[in-house]
C-alpha cells in the first residue's frame, strides 16, 4: 500500500496511532509502542510486494552491519581507505538498483524508499568518521531511525543525532497537546496541498491542456507553469503528511519546504526547496568536497573550486533522480545557474550594481521563479517527448 | 587579543566585511555574509589557527549563526 496514497491508509493510521495519542496526552512514554506501530505499518506498506519486502530486509541488514562494523573499526583506527570503502558499500545497493535495470534483467534490489534510506545510512558512516558518533548505537534505535515509517517512502531525510534527541525528550501531556495540534494541522495542510490543489492542477489544467492551449508554444508554456505548481503542491503535501504523522509520534521530522516560489535567487531557492535533500547534499557532498580540496590545496582559486563543487553536487543530484537525459540536464542546468549566480554575486559585491529595494526584490523573485519553472520543465521530460 | 575577538576578526576576514566587528550579533546566514563555501574556509582556518577540529555537520546554522555565538561554541570546544 502506498503511504498516504489512499483513504484506507489514513484510516489504518488513525487506528494504529490512537494508543499513541492516548499515551501522549497522559504524558506517558510511547516510543516503544511507536516502534511496534512502525513494524505493523511497514508490513502493510510492503505487503503487496514480496520482492520489495525481501529487498527492504536485505538492505537493512546490509546497512546496519556496515554501520556497526564501521563504528567498531573507527574506535581503534581511522584510515582514509576504509572510510571511502564504507561510503561506497553504503551507496552500493542504491547504485545497483538504479544501474542494473539498464544492463540486465535484475530488478529485485530496489524497493520503495531505497534512496532515502541510503541517505540515512551514508550519513551515519560520515558522522562516525568525523568522530560525532563514538559509541556503538543501540540496535533498536538504529533500526527505528532508518525504518521510521512516516518518512520511509520519500523523506524528509532526518539526522540521527537530531532524531535521538527527540526520542530522549520527556514530553508532558501539556507539551504533547502542541505536538498533536501541530501534527494534525500539518496533515490537513497535506490534504489541501496534495489532494485538493495538486489534484485540481493536474485534473483541470495539465490533463486538459489540449483544450486550453491554442498553439504548441502555449501548450509548453502552460505546461511549464502548471507542472511546477503541481510538483510543489504534490510533494509539499506528501511532506506535510510525513512530518505531521511524525509529530503525532513525538518526532519533529525536519521541514522540507519553505515557500520556495518566493525565493529571491537560486541559492535562496535551494534553501527552501526539498530542504532535507539539498542540505544533505550541501553537508555531505559540497562542503566536504570544498574542505578536502582546500586542505589538499589542489585547487587554489576560490571561484573555480566553488563552481566545481556546485557542478559535482547538482550533477550527482541529477543522476540520483535517474539516468534519463532530462534528469542529468536538470542537474547541469542548476549547476549552471549556481555558477552564474555566484559570478553575479561577486560582481555585485564589487560594483554595487544591483540596488536593494522593493522593486528589485520583486523583480528578483519574478526572475528566479521563471528560472525555477524552466528547470522543472526540463525535469518533467516534456522537452524530450516527441509530439504534444 | 582574547579568543573571542580573534574569532570575530577571522570571521570578518572571511566574510570581507567589517560590519561583523561592529555588530557581532548579526545573523551571518540571513544577512548573506556567510555561505557554505565561507563556512568551510572558516572551519579550515579554525583548525589551522586554533587547532580546533569542527566537523562540518557539527556546524548547525541554527546555533552557529552570529559571530558571538560562533565564538561561544568554539570557546566551549577548547
Amino acid at each position: 500500500m502506498t503511504p498516504y496514497g489512499s483513504f484506507t491508509f489514513f484510516f489504518i493510521l488513525v487506528i494504529l496511532l490512537a494508543p499513541t495519542v492516548i499515551l501522549g496526552l497522559r504524558g506517558r512514554r510511547f516510543h516503544a509502542y511507536n516502534m511496534f506501530v512502525t513494524v505493523i505499518a511497514l508490513g502493510i506498506i510492503f505487503a503487496s510486494s514480496l520482492q520489495q519486502a525481501v529487498a527492504l530486509i536485505g538492505f537493512t541488514i546490509w546497512q546496519v552491519s556496515l554501520i556497526k562494523s564501521y563504528i567498531h573499526y573507527r574506535k581503534k583506527r581511522n584510515s582514509d581507505l576504509v572510510f571511502y570503502l564504507a561510503v561506497v558499500l553504503s551507496i552500493l545497493p542504491l547504485a545497483m538498483s538504479k544501474l542494473l535495470p539498464y544492463f540486465s534483467t535484475i530488478t529485485f534490489i530496489g524497493f520503495l524508499g531505497i534512496s532515502y534510506l541510503t541517505f540515512k545510512g551514508t550519513q551515519l558512516v560520515m558522522e562516525t568518521r568525523d568522530g560525532l558518533i563514538k559509541e556503538d548505537l543501540p540496535i533498536t534505535r538504529l533500526l527505528y531511525f532508518i525504518l521510521f515509517f512516516p518518512t520511509i517512502s520519500s523523506g524528509p531525510i532526518d539526522r540521527y543525532r537530531r532524531f535521538v534527541k527527540d526520542l530522549d525528550a520527556q514530553i508532558s501531556g501539556e507539551q504533547y497537546k502542541l505536538y498533536l495540534y501541530e501534527g494534525i494541522n500539518k496533515i490537513f495542510r497535506g490534504f489541501l496541498y496534495k489532494y485538493i490543489i495538486g489534484y485540481s492542477i493536474n485534473y483541470y489544467v495539465i490533463s486538459k491542456l489540449k483544450f486550453i492551449a491554442h498553439s504548441p508554444l502555449e501548450h509548453h508554456l502552460y505546461y511549464m507553469y502548471a507542472y511546477s505548481l503541481y510538483l510543489f503542491f504534490d510533494f509539499a503535501g506528501y511532506s506535510a503528511f510525513a512530518i505531521g504523522v511524525s509529530y503525532v509520534m513525538g518526532i519533529k521530522s525536519p521541514e522540507n519546504f519553505n515557500k520556495p516560489f518566493i525565493s529571491r535567487n537560486i541559492k535562496d531557492f535551494w534553501n527552501r526547496w526539498h530542504m532535507s535533500l539539498s542540505f544533505w547534499f550541501r553537508d555531505y557532498v559540497y562542503m566536504r568536497f570544498i574542505f578536502w580540496m582546500t586542505k589538499k590545496k589542489w585547487i587554489k582559486n576560490r571561484n573555480t573550486l566553488s563552481n566545481l563543487g556546485y557542478i559535482l553536487l547538482f550533477l550527482l543530484m541529477g543522476i540520483w533522480h535517474g539516468l534519463e537525459a532530462q534528469y542529468i540536464i536538470y542537474g547541469l542546468y542548476h549547476a549552471l545557474l549556481m555558477v552564474a549566480y555566484n559570478a553575479f554575486e561577486r560582481f555585485n559585491k564589487k560594483h554595487k550594481w544591483w540596488p536593494q529595494n522593493k522593486f528589485t526584490h520583486a523583480l528578483s523573485v519574478f526572475m528566479t521563479f521563471h528560472f525555477i519553472c524552466f528547470g522543472f520543465y526540463i525535469f518533467s521530460g516534456q522537452l524530450f517527448h516527441k509530439g504534444v | 587579543m582574547d579568543f573571542k575577538n580573534e574569532v570575530i576578526s577571522l570571521l570578518a576576514e572571511i566574510c570581507q566585511d567589517d560590519v561583523i566587528k561592529e555588530n557581532p550579533d548579526i545573523d551571518l546566514f540571513e544577512a548573506g555574509l556567510l555561505d557554505s563555501f565561507g563556512t568551510v574556509e572558516f572551519l579550515v582556518q579554525v583548525e589551522d589557527r586554533f587547532g580546533l577540529l569542527v566537523p562540518i555537520t557539527e556546524f548547525d546554522r541554527d546555533v552557529w549563526n552570529t559571530p558571538n555565538n560562533i565564538a561561544m561554541q568554539l570557546a566551549d570546544l577548547r
